[in-house]
């Protein structure tokens, strides 16, 4: 689904602020935030159905706050954002999934996680089979389904 | 004018398909009209790097948010449970977990056996070779020996246990419960020209393997092959009748809009639960000014979701999360009604493999497990492959105010008005939610999982739409009678989730199909007296 319209300067600078407020980097599993370039490129480019979501999450963002998000300072964008998720509602659940659903497919965080960075298709993947003595025991039990006049 | 066809299947899903190739062998001019299109394995989401993203999207399992335009909208604002279907060559098909328990014995005689509901005008044993038939086309993959059901022996081993799997089947042992490798139909070896499953991961939205059985690559090849036409990107507005209150066709928009009008000696229905009440509600005419079929006032009523409550909890080790078939194993131990309990009937546990990665990001976030800043990372890393996650699909029973009915305001992209659902949960299965909620704790405390929680009402349902059309010998209380044909119009059958009486608490594709087959063979059978 593309988008007709587009975010604002503004709006742009805010979501990408949030992005990093929501996911920051981490040295210790060495691993970008969600405010990385190739990860809020593929965060807007990636709204969809959640485009007039967001854009009202960035408004609201910016009214609790008085001002526009990106311009708070580090204490007062933690108190937005916590004032923000205590709201909850659609808003919030589309800002989360659009920076979480681009964040979880970035080659450096599937590595960090000890996967392969690749679509399941074609490779797929390997399932042990399994025990099958564990069935044993409920092979021995009476029929449990009744009968029907 | 489009040429007479001796019958009109609307909709090409598990019932269609199913009532299409058995009665393609009657070499009867058979057409299907079908809204959506076919699907290619290329088109599934396990093809791209933005595989999770697209459950959310194109491939969303609710029609409103994924908004194609083969798709139409449905208003359920009122009802906690939201509608969940596909529309394309398949229908539900190219969309299901392809969890496939059979309905029990007892779920056809429940007002015998507990008193409460209706009994079904048929039986378990009446559709016995039809589920072995049907479980055949399919490919079902599974283990005879089930002492919860009746012996029946699936055509394909099943899918392997692995590690999750092998941690429930413990836990249970250590409980002392029933438990048994689910039937699916996701085939484990070669079969019927379909490769085996080489586990893409969670399978719901299509299978570009073409391991998971839809009807668009089982049914459908067969059928065309014996002569059936299929019609795609028509979508039907109304049924039509003549003077003599016979069906006499359907009008349709073709795929380039254009209105069509297509003849027909015989039009089966086969649209589901929600869809079917639909067409039949746009059908009203001087002659059937409530709706086609709907001399009872029972077409929209009776709708049953199955209330599916979802408990999970995190281990210490990672276990197989998305590098498989959500499918893993069941559990029948409280399906059969027990006088001890505050409820009756009962449900089915369905254990599953837990989650991808996105997918556990995004619930997590939701449910507030997963904070934001930099506690992010180490909470998520406890979280990743480590959710054992158990369904509990209750049995919903059938009550007339839970409904679908015509949306005064609502239409498609076509002007068709849309479906508008009503709809509570009731009472007792309030109580067997909560009684299945408490049985999934125990489970997975046993298994060695932490950090439980349970999710009471699923953010979609699980997509079982069923009852609005319900069959029946009474035409005062039934929509169609025992083989499928309206008790009002003596043309038009109903193949599909809306027949259904009562809704067992089992996923029903299995013996919506096999209810289909029966159907076209009852049909078959009475050629000569169709319409007596």
């Amino acid at each position: 689904m593309q988008n007709e319209i587009t975010l604002s300067a503004e709006e742009t600078r805010d979501l990408r602020c949030v992005a990093g407020v929501m996911i920051p980097a981490n040295a210790e599993f060495d691993v970008p935030g969600a405010d990385d370039a190739a990860i809020f490129a593929d965060i807007v480019a990636s709204l969809g159905r959640d485009f007039a979501d967001v854009r009202l999450a960035l408004g609201r963002l910016a009214a609790l706050g008085g001002s526009p998000f990106a311009d708070l300072d580090e204490t007062r964008r933690q108190a937005v954002a916590a004032s923000f998720q205590a709201e909850a509602g659609a808003p919030l659940a589309a800002l989360s999934r659009s920076v979480l659903q681009c964040y979880y497919r970035d080659d450096r965080v599937i590595h960090s996680l000890g996967m392969e960075p690749r679509p399941p298709f074609p490779k797929g993947h390997v399932l042990e089979q399994g025990d099958w003595s564990l069935l044993d025991p409920v092979r021995t039990r009476p029929k449990m389904w009744r009968d029907v006049p | 004018m489009n040429e007479m066809v001796d019958v009109l299947i609307i909709g090409s899903g598990a019932s269609g398909a199913a009532a299409a190739w058995s009665l393609a062998d009657t070499r009867m001019r058979i057409l299907c009209l079908e809204q959506g299109d076919w699907m290619k394995p290329s088109d599934f989401p396990s093809n791209g790097r933005d595989w999770e993203a697209r459950r959310y999207a194109d491939f969303d399992i609710s029609p409103n948010r994924r908004a194609r335009d083969t798709d139409y909208p449905v208003n359920d604002d009122n009802s906690p449970m939201k509608v969940a279907n596909f529309n394309a060559v398949g229908g539900g098909t190219v969309m299901y977990t392809a969890h496939y328990p059979r309905m029990h014995p007892s779920d056809f005689r429940v007002r015998t056996l507990d008193g409460v509901a209706d009994d079904w005008p048929i039986d378990y044993a009446t559709l016995e070779p039809f589920f072995a038939e049907n479980d055949r086309m399919m490919g079902v993959s599974g283990l005879a020996g089930d002492p919860a059901y009746p012996p029946h022996q699936p055509p394909m081993p099943p899918l392997p246990l692995g590690k999750t799997g092998a941690r429930y089947a413990k836990a249970m042992n250590k409980l002392g419960w029933h438990w048994w490798p689910s039937d699916t139909t996701i085939a484990t070896t070669e079969y019927d020209g379909r490769a085996p499953c080489i586990n893409l991961g969670h399978c719901t939205p299509g299978c570009a393997q073409g391991a998971k059985a839809s009807t668009d690559i089982t049914y459908w090849p067969h059928a065309i092959r014996a002569g059936v036409e299929l019609r795609t990107r028509c979508r039907v507005r109304e049924i039509t009748t003549n003077e003599h209150g016979m069906a006499s066709g359907a009008i349709y928009y073709d795929a380039d809009g254009v209105e069509q009008f297509q003849p027909a000696e015989v039009v089966i229905v086969a649209c589901n639960g929600i869809g079917t009440p639909r067409l039949l509600l746009n059908s009203a005419s001087s002659r059937f000014p409530n709706g086609l079929a709907n001399s009872s006032g029972l077409v929209g009523k009776n709708l049953m979701l199955h209330p599916w409550p979802q408990v999970f909890g995190y281990v210490d080790e990672r276990v197989d999360g998305d590098r498989a078939p959500m499918l893993s194993i069941w559990s029948k131990e409280f399906y059969e009604t027990d006088p001890n309990r505050d409820f009756v009937r009962g449900y089915t546990l369905q254990f599953t493999r837990g989650t991808g990665i996105v997918n556990e990001a995004i619930t997590s976030a939701a449910a507030g497990r997963l904070p934001w800043g930099q506690d992010h990372h180490s909470t998520y890393r406890k979280l990743f492959h480590k959710r054992l996650q158990i369904g509990i699909a209750c049995e919903d029973l059938p009550e007339e105010h839970n409904r679908v009915t015509l949306d005064p305001v609502l239409k498609d992209s076509h002007g068709i008005p849309a479906p508008r659902i009503d709809y509570v949960i009731a009472e007792n299965c309030r109580r067997m939610m909560e009684h299945g909620i408490a049985r999934a704790e125990e489970i997975l405390t046993a298994a060695g999982a932490t950090n439980l929680h349970a999710a009471r009402v699923a953010l979609n349902s699980p997509g079982h739409l069923l009852g609005t059309a319900r069959m029946g010998d009474d035409p005062e209380r039934s929509v169609v009678n025992a083989w499928g044909r309206s008790h009002d119009v003596k043309n038009l059958f109903i193949v599909d989730g809306s027949i259904w009486v009562t809704s067992g608490g089992v996923n029903p594709t299995s013996t919506i199909q096999a209810l289909a087959l029966y159907v076209a063979d009852s049909m078959k059978k009475r050629l000569a007296t169709l319409f007596d």
